[in-house]
């Protein structure tokens, strides 16, 4: 379970989160959703000390972040970001093995769990000797998922994961990593710009504005009642097109 | 061609010592240094800018400032001590450079992964970031490895033996053999060093083992042939009984082979040249006393070392009163005159003068504003240039400074019509030279004198009683005789010696 209490972050004059406060039930998924500037990366951040807060706390299982060393801290929360950031020396395996040297895993249990984490993103243990330059950003992008959950953290931090994947291969993702969470029972926040991907993730969605909360609810209850007209407009678009599409796919044999 | 290779052990090993441990200190200097830079935002500023201006300084600029700063420090002014600093000093940019290059260099997503994952700091600098910018330092330490074998050569005239000394020797006694000699073992050093290195980083980064041994072995051999010769004194850095300095000239060399086996004949004890020291290099490691013996010329020490400017034309007047105040003030012993006068001199080519019908410096004043002049190094910049000019209002269209070896084929060639020549010079002869007359004695006597450091005469009287020996016994003749058997004939300095002592037994 994660607490955010009244968390804000300025940048000099610039408040980039202002006072947000949230709590994210064990085993459950939150989506961060907002556009640029809203406020939802940074307040991600916050929560593994990326970003240090300004001011308000961070409670993790009870326990608060700050009152721990940063490392320690980031070493049981899994982290995955847009720009993936696989260690280009490094061979497949050994990437996804950086979190299991640092837990000060024992060398042959650690190669049992890197094979057993190929299996889980389905690359295929022939794959672990591959440098990550040989791999498509697909497949970079599942070794960014495996190393986050190498050594079995219980939370997981999502950055636009699969923003920069084209969009066959973010939908194979989505509905990978959707599955696995709910095999894992992984506690996430997941930051995302993408309406739809909110939608068909999250258990809650939690709408960021300049900073501030504006909106935490279920998927339904967000397209039901919107706090705003914004949120309603925001809405509106996957759900138009959601409905062209449809009439396109039942106009099937029309000319 | 079979004698310079003889020197080779000895020239070579001095500076693969050299040259290896000053890149080995720079390394370890710079690296964490570029790693403090790039992580600390403020200082990378100053420390490119300290680094960037050693830079700036030329070689022999940067040792000329070292031997005066170590002697003010009570350290030993010349030899091993400047050459390294400096080297170290001149090695470190390039490394300290690509250190910061390639740590900023790195993927910020990568640096942000290293951080996601729960590295801490130092983990992250050694798992990643110093993995990652390795080509880069690896690259610069090539170049530095390359810079500081070619700039050891400079450390010869500072006192460190080096290919340095083929070089400058072979240039001042036109000894090709010995120019190539030097030139082709300082290039294939750098070569192999840079070889090295290069397949000690591509056997790490394509994770061959055998290529990484291989090259390690042979980089690690060097370093124990260097370590070894430290410990043993091989390779130059121990000294001899008696060490003897010479300056950058034929006659200093063949002057510093004649005191040397001298000395070692009549006392056995073990002696050791010096060649090619700068000129107050020299007089200030005599001084220091890491060198014992030396010769240099009264109206030198009148005028550069005593800063003495009233004209001066007693030869004997000038040798008591440099005599007494050389023992008074550094503790220096003037042994005595070898029997010649080695003098600055105007000298331009006989046939030019004939034309113009000069044959004083006076006569050559009004023809001044028409001419180039050449000098060496020194000379624009001595007293006795100031003296010269003044004294008979001088005003050249053109003056030049270059290389003493370089100046008689300038003049020759007509690139300049009046040069600073050396009275006992035998190329003044072999080109056809002739020497103006100081008709008004703008120039002090300059008889070539027998010096002695502080702890010579105060511990081995016997090594001063051998070269007292030699007093009186070369006069002008005799000395330009031995010059032109090394500059024209191409024999070696150390063989024209010996043949001299031999006829002084013979006598």
């Amino acid at each position: 379970m994660i607490e955010l209490r009244q968390l804000s972050k300025h940048f000099g004059d610039t408040v980039a989160v202002d006072g947000v406060s949230l709590t994210i039930e064990a085993g459950e998924l939150v989506v961060l959703l907002g556009g640029s500037g809203s406020g939802k990366t940074t307040t991600l951040k916050m929560i593994n000390r990326l970003v240090e807060p300004s001011d308000g706390r961070v409670i993790i299982d009870g326990e608060d972040a700050a009152a721990m060393p940063a490392p320690t801290l980031r070493q049981k929360i899994g982290y995955v970001f847009q720009r993936i950031g696989l260690f280009p020396h490094m061979t497949v395996a050994e990437n996804i093995a950086v979190p299991l040297s640092l837990a000060g895993w024992a060398r042959d249990r650690a190669r049992a769990r890197v094979d057993e984490l190929l299996e889980l993103i389905e690359l295929g243990a022939a794959m672990g000797a591959r440098t990550p330059a040989e791999l498509s950003g697909g497949q970079q992008q599942r070794v960014g998922v495996a190393r986050a959950l190498a050594a079995k953290p219980t939370l997981m931090l999502l950055d636009e994961p699969f923003g920069a994947l084209d969009p066959l291969t973010r939908d194979r993702l989505q509905r990978s990593f959707g599955e696995l969470r709910k095999k894992l029972k992984l506690t996430a926040v997941f930051v995302t710009h993408d309406v739809v991907e909110a939608l068909l993730l999250a258990d809650r969605i939690a709408v960021l504005r300049d900073g501030a909360l504006v909106q935490v609810d279920t998927p339904r209850a967000l397209i039901d009642a919107p706090a705003d007209d914004e949120i309603a407009r925001l809405l509106d678009t996957p759900r138009r097109q959601a409905r062209e599409l449809a009439a396109l796919l039942d106009g099937d044999g029309d000319a | 061609m079979r004698e310079q290779l003889a020197l080779l052990p000895a020239y070579g090993g001095a500076h693969v010592q050299l040259s290896l441990l000053a890149l080995l200190c720079g390394v370890v200097l710079s690296v964490p240094l570029g790693v403090l830079a790039a992580r600390v935002r403020w200082l990378e500023t100053p420390v490119m800018a300290v680094a960037s201006v050693v830079q700036t300084v030329p070689g022999l600029a940067l040792l000329a400032i070292l031997v005066p700063l170590l002697a003010a420090l009570g350290l030993p002014g010349i030899g091993f001590l400047p050459a390294f600093i400096a080297l170290v000093l001149y090695g470190m940019l390039p490394v300290l450079r690509n250190t910061v290059v390639g740590l900023r260099g790195i993927d910020a997503a990568v640096i942000e992964a290293a951080d996601g994952v729960g590295m801490t700091s130092g983990q992250r600098l050694w798992r990643v970031e110093l993995p990652l910018a390795l080509p880069v330092i690896i690259a610069g330490v090539r170049t530095a490895a390359v810079w500081t074998v070619g700039m050891a050569t400079l450390s010869t005239p500072v006192g460190a033996p080096s290919l340095g000394n083929y070089i400058f020797g072979g240039l001042q006694t036109s000894n090709v053999d010995a120019i190539i000699v030097g030139c082709a073992a300082a290039a294939a050093l750098a070569l192999l060093l840079d070889g090295l290195i290069l397949l000690l980083s591509v056997g790490v980064a394509r994770r061959r083992r055998v290529l990484v041994g291989a090259a390690g072995a042979v980089l690690a051999g060097l370093y124990l042939y260097v370590g070894v010769s430290l410990v043993t004194g091989a390779g130059g850095s121990r000294r001899a009984d008696v060490v003897i300095g010479a300056k950058p000239f034929t006659e200093q060399y063949i002057l510093s082979h004649l005191m040397a086996d001298r000395v070692h004949d009549t006392t056995g004890k073990s002696t050791q040249i010096l060649s090619s020291l700068g000129s107050t290099v020299a007089y200030d490691g005599l001084a220091a006393g890491d060198i014992d013996l030396y010769v240099d010329y009264s109206g030198t020490l009148w005028t550069t070392v005593l800063h003495r400017t009233d004209p001066a034309t007693d030869r004997a007047r000038i040798e008591a009163e440099v005599t007494r105040a050389l023992r008074q003030r550094d503790g220096i012993t003037v042994v005595g005159a070898l029997g010649f006068e080695n003098a600055y001199c105007l000298a331009m080519p006989r046939a030019d003068a004939q034309r113009l019908g000069v044959r004083t410096i006076s006569d050559l004043a009004p023809h001044a504003g028409d001419l180039a002049i050449g000098g060496d190094y020194e000379f624009f910049s001595r007293p006795e240039w100031a003296a010269l000019r003044d004294e008979y209002g001088l005003g050249f269209a053109n003056q030049r400074s270059m290389d003493p070896s370089l100046m008689y084929q300038a003049v020759a060639g007509g690139q300049v019509d009046v040069i600073s020549a050396y009275s006992t010079d035998g190329r003044i002869a072999a080109f056809d030279l002739i020497v103006l007359r100081d008709d008004r004695h703008a120039i002090p006597p300059y008889d070539a004198l027998i010096l002695a450091g502080p702890g010579l005469t105060r511990r081995q009287p016997a090594v001063i009683r051998a070269v007292r020996a030699l007093t009186g016994t070369i006069d002008a003749d005799a000395m330009r005789r031995m010059n032109r058997a090394v500059d024209e004939q191409g024999q070696s300095p150390s063989e024209v010696a010996r043949r001299f002592l031999d006829s002084l037994r013979t006598d």
